[in-house]
């Protein structure tokens, strides 16, 4: 997908998931359509646009963001984190499985990403602040009570091994 | 069904490959083994199973994939019956077919809960006919004929302690007939059936591999989204293609019909195109059309007659009757189903084939309007369906694919159309408003002798199956009306179809989760009224034993109706029989001083018959719980100036997690034939809500989303 720009123009580098990625976007693309459309990384979801849903969240430096009001040009300097860049034992990712979290799936790994911010921040959550951090994103299928129930065995497997 | 394809060598290749006709009175089922061994190209499954020599077995599945689980519960049933391994199953997604066809309406689709309920002797037959074939392979190749012939995991046991796992006998049993009535097991026999098993689908939906529509690519292709006019009967006057065209990685400016597509080498670049794009449009062919004209319209639909959807007894004569009568009238607004993932369609039309890549939920109407628009006969359009993130009925609408293939032909390249989020809400086939006035009377007795119910609400089938509309009305707009699960005397049912140029559709549930909010909650005024406690009224109207009574009674036993309700807290109930189930629901609610509502915890029971996959039914009434207590809360789609004000998830707020209630969900033991699970955890859930905020409040909410407002005291 990447080309050589000839016109000497947009080529912008970015660090997804540990590796350099050159990007010939416009740099105020928003980095949505450049993870999806330029460096083919379609975990990343889009579903509303505006920053009202949480599905299209990302990772940067750590950080939950959601990457659809997120500029190309703003990330240069930042490590992105997508669902591919975890692990496959992470405790979100091996939690989410055990609990049988995703109906349609769609949202999730934008959901489990948002976990992996909340339990840096809060590696015991109570329910209350489970409920507060996972407030504004939305999963149409109904998957919350599941949600729940996988952040507080994340939490806990998470615990035991000394994360 | 004989072939004269000459057997060829079966080479590694081998399996035993068995497919199943569509219009299925009576079942038919084929060993397709020797036309996959004889075909030069590609194996394209038509079958349904498939047996390999290493023993892996090859379910395909023609549902759709909308995270409700068919793609691990489909398989079950037939492993179930097949006596095999579950570790050796495989599911595949089918390609549009005959063979995938629902048995009963003849068209492959997934929707009205059907996936398993229609498919219940078919599966289970597909699976003991491939084991009875095995069996037979296994008494040739051992060359016995007594003995006692039974299976196991996967394999064949004979009593005299010899075994043979299936993939080595599928070489013998490929060249057997199949059966045309193998036994069927005692559900005590199911090892399978009603057992905790991972769905086959998740671990790649965690860690980010499935490709939903959206995702899908193939080299060339380019993504297309399209102006659409944004008030109803609208047409564009003008429009700057120039600047369009300005736009870094635009392809091509494709006026149709009534829309004009923005076609690109990417999303963001085809959206940018569209904003530049600046298209005039005309005012649409009812300008003057808002929430308050539509809200009018209506209410003087409620004041017509109607047409005749029931009618037993004297409704007139025991209403004059009764000792009391009460009225009420109850409204519910339109709705969207939006999904997280935006309605999209890839297609590649080319001189011999379509093929089109697509989360629908009709398979055989995409090959249809692929084969009008192309001229292609419909066995030349392939249509593979994709996992869609969600669905809930709007994914069954032609428009992505109408738009994908003349937008293919018109490029001479694949294309993928592409909806946002505003276009997903501005052209949603809406769940229809209603608006309704019911009438009932009570005996000495507090029993009911009348119920006369008139519907206004717009029609779904007369605009997608006008056939099934007869004498004006529309099946859907009085189901769990003219059907519910109370046997009253006297009953009028009226409908009054209202008609709008806002489209509507089928939104999970249709007719039921409609109508359950003024069945249920006028049956709750009812039961106070008479003084009575809500369940016992209930109960008193439903045959003792029959399946609503006894679900509704389990309801009451474990969700401890009798027992004491905490502290501030007050329950309600409401229960619905739809789509061969019973389902009922008990909300537990306080409500304090200001007027907010916390719902505490949401009880579920169902009754779904023989319970497949019971982790995801308990994840479908989790799922219908937060869906239907969203519609309670939340949802509802406004409009203005002729069109949708509706535009984006800030404008239609759904359900979120410091909302969803604790959920316990029950599910009735039974045997009986498997029934729908999608669809009936969703209507009782929120007339069950209304129910209980009336009981802790004193104050009736007859509109949905509930107005709190009126319920803040002081």
């Amino acid at each position: 997908m990447i080309t050589l720009n000839v016109k000497g123009g947009n080529m912008i580098t970015i660090n997804v998931n540990g590796t350099k990625r050159q990007v010939d976007a416009d740099p105020e693309t928003p980095l949505l359509w450049v993870l999806r459309d330029n460096l083919g990384i379609t975990s990343v979801k889009y579903t509303c646009g505006i920053a009202e849903c949480g599905i299209c969240t990302v990772l940067i430096d750590g950080e939950a963001q959601r990457s659809c009001v997120v500029n190309l040009e703003d990330v240069q300097e930042s490590n992105i984190t997508t669902i591919e860049g975890l692990p496959e034992d992470h405790p979100v990712k091996v939690a989410w499985i055990e609990k049988q979290v995703p109906q349609c799936g769609y949202c999730q790994p934008g959901i489990m990403l948002q976990t992996v911010d909340l339990l840096s921040r809060m590696p015991n959550p109570t329910d209350e602040q489970i409920n507060d951090e996972m407030d504004n994103v939305i999963c149409r299928c109904g998957s919350h009570p599941k949600i729940k129930k996988a952040i507080r065995f994340a939490a806990e497997m998470t615990a035991k091994h000394g994360g | 069904m004989k072939t004269d394809i000459t057997r060829r060598s079966f080479l590694k290749q081998s399996s035993l490959v068995i497919a199943v006709t569509a219009f299925s009175s009576p079942l038919r089922l084929f060993n397709v083994s020797p036309v996959k061994a004889a075909s030069e190209l590609p194996f394209k499954p038509h079958a349904f199973l498939e047996i390999a020599t290493d023993d892996t077995i090859t379910v395909w599945v023609g549902q759709t994939n909308l995270g409700q689980g068919t793609h691990t519960g489909i398989p079950m049933v037939i492993a179930d019956e097949l006596d095999a391994d579950w570790e050796s199953i495989r599911v595949k997604p089918a390609p549009a077919g005959e063979p995938f066809k629902d048995p009963l309406w003849h068209a492959q689709f997934t929707g009205g809960s059907t996936s398993i309920r229609h498919r219940w002797d078919l599966l289970r037959t597909v699976g003991a006919a491939a084991r009875q074939m095995l069996v037979e392979a296994a008494a040739q190749q051992w060359g016995l004929t007594a003995g006692q012939f039974t299976t196991e995991n996967g394999q064949v046991v004979h009593s005299d302690g010899r075994r043979l796992s299936y993939g080595k006998l599928v070489e013998t049993a490929q060249k057997l007939p199949v059966p045309e009535n193998p036994p069927l097991k005692q559900a005590g026999d199911y090892r399978i059936i009603g057992t905790a098993r991972e769905r086959l689908d998740i671990p790649d939906k965690v860690m980010g591999k499935t490709v939903y529509g959206i995702d899908f690519t193939v080299p060339g292709m380019c993504i297309a989204v399209v102006a659409r006019p944004p008030h109803y009967g609208a047409s564009y006057q003008s429009y700057d293609e120039k600047a369009a065209m300005a736009v870094k990685g635009m392809v091509k400016v494709v006026p149709l019909e009534n829309r004009i597509a923005v076609c690109a080498e990417t999303t963001y670049a085809a959206m940018q195109g569209r904003e530049t794009l600046n298209v005039k449009w005309s005012k649409g062919s009812q300008p003057d059309l808002n929430d308050d004209t539509v809200d009018a319209l209506f209410k003087e639909h409620l004041e017509k007659l109607g047409a005749v959807a029931k009618t037993s007894g004297d409704v007139k004569k025991a209403l004059a009757e009764a000792t009391q009568t009460i009225e009420q009238s109850y409204k519910l607004p339109y709705l969207s189903h939006a999904p997280a993932e935006p309605i999209n369609c890839s297609a590649h039309v080319e001189k011999e084939r379509c093929r089109i890549w697509i989360p629908t939920q009709r398979q055989t109407a995409t090959q249809h309007t692929a084969s009008k628009l192309t001229g292609l006969p419909i066995e030349k359009v392939e249509v593979m369906t994709t996992p869609a993130g969600g669905g809930f009925g709007l994914r069954g609408e032609q428009d992505p694919v109408v738009d994908s293939v003349l937008l293919s032909k018109a490029l001479s390249r694949p294309v993928k159309v592409i909806w946002s989020r505003e276009d997903d809400f501005a052209n949603d086939y809406f769940r229809p408003a209603s608006q309704c006035r019911i009438k009932a009377g009570l005996d000495k007795d507090g029993l009911l002798v009348a119920w006369s119910h008139k519907v206004a609400a717009p029609s779904v089938m007369n605009r997608l199956m006008p056939q099934f509309v007869k004498n004006g009305v529309d099946p859907d707009a009085v189901s769990g009306i003219r059907d519910m699960p109370y046997s009253i005397p006297n009953q009028l049912v009226n409908y009054v179809m209202v008609n709008l140029p806002i489209p509507v559709g089928f939104w999970r549930s249709v007719g039921f989760s409609v109508n359950a909010l003024a069945v249920e909650s006028f049956m709750d005024e009812l039961a106070h009224a008479a003084g009575k406690d809500p369940v016992q009224f209930r109960l008193a109207h439903m045959e003792k034993g029959s399946r609503p009574y006894n679900i509704l009674s389990l309801l009451a036993e474990k969700g401890g109706w009798n027992r004491p309700v905490p502290n501030g807290r007050a329950r309600g109930v409401a229960v619905n029989a739809c789509f061969e189930s019973f389902a009922a629901h008990m909300a537990e609610v306080s409500v304090n001083k200001k007027g907010n509502i916390t719902v505490h915890k949401m009880v579920c029971a169902i009754d779904c018959g023989t319970a497949v996959y019971p982790d995801a039914i308990r994840a479908q009434a989790e799922g219908g719980v937060v869906m239907g207590m969203s519609t309670a809360f939340h949802e509802r789609v406004r409009f203005e100036n002729g069109g949708v004000k509706t535009a984006n998830y800030d404008d239609y707020p759904v359900l979120t997690m410091s909302e969803v209630p604790e959920i316990e969900v029950h599910i009735a033991k039974s045997n009986l034939k498997a029934g729908g699970v999608g669809e009936p955890v969703v209507p009782s859930v929120a007339p069950a809500v209304a129910n209980a905020i009336f009981k802790a409040t004193g104050v009736r909410l007859r509109e949905l989303p509930f107005q709190r407002e009126l319920l803040i005291k002081g």
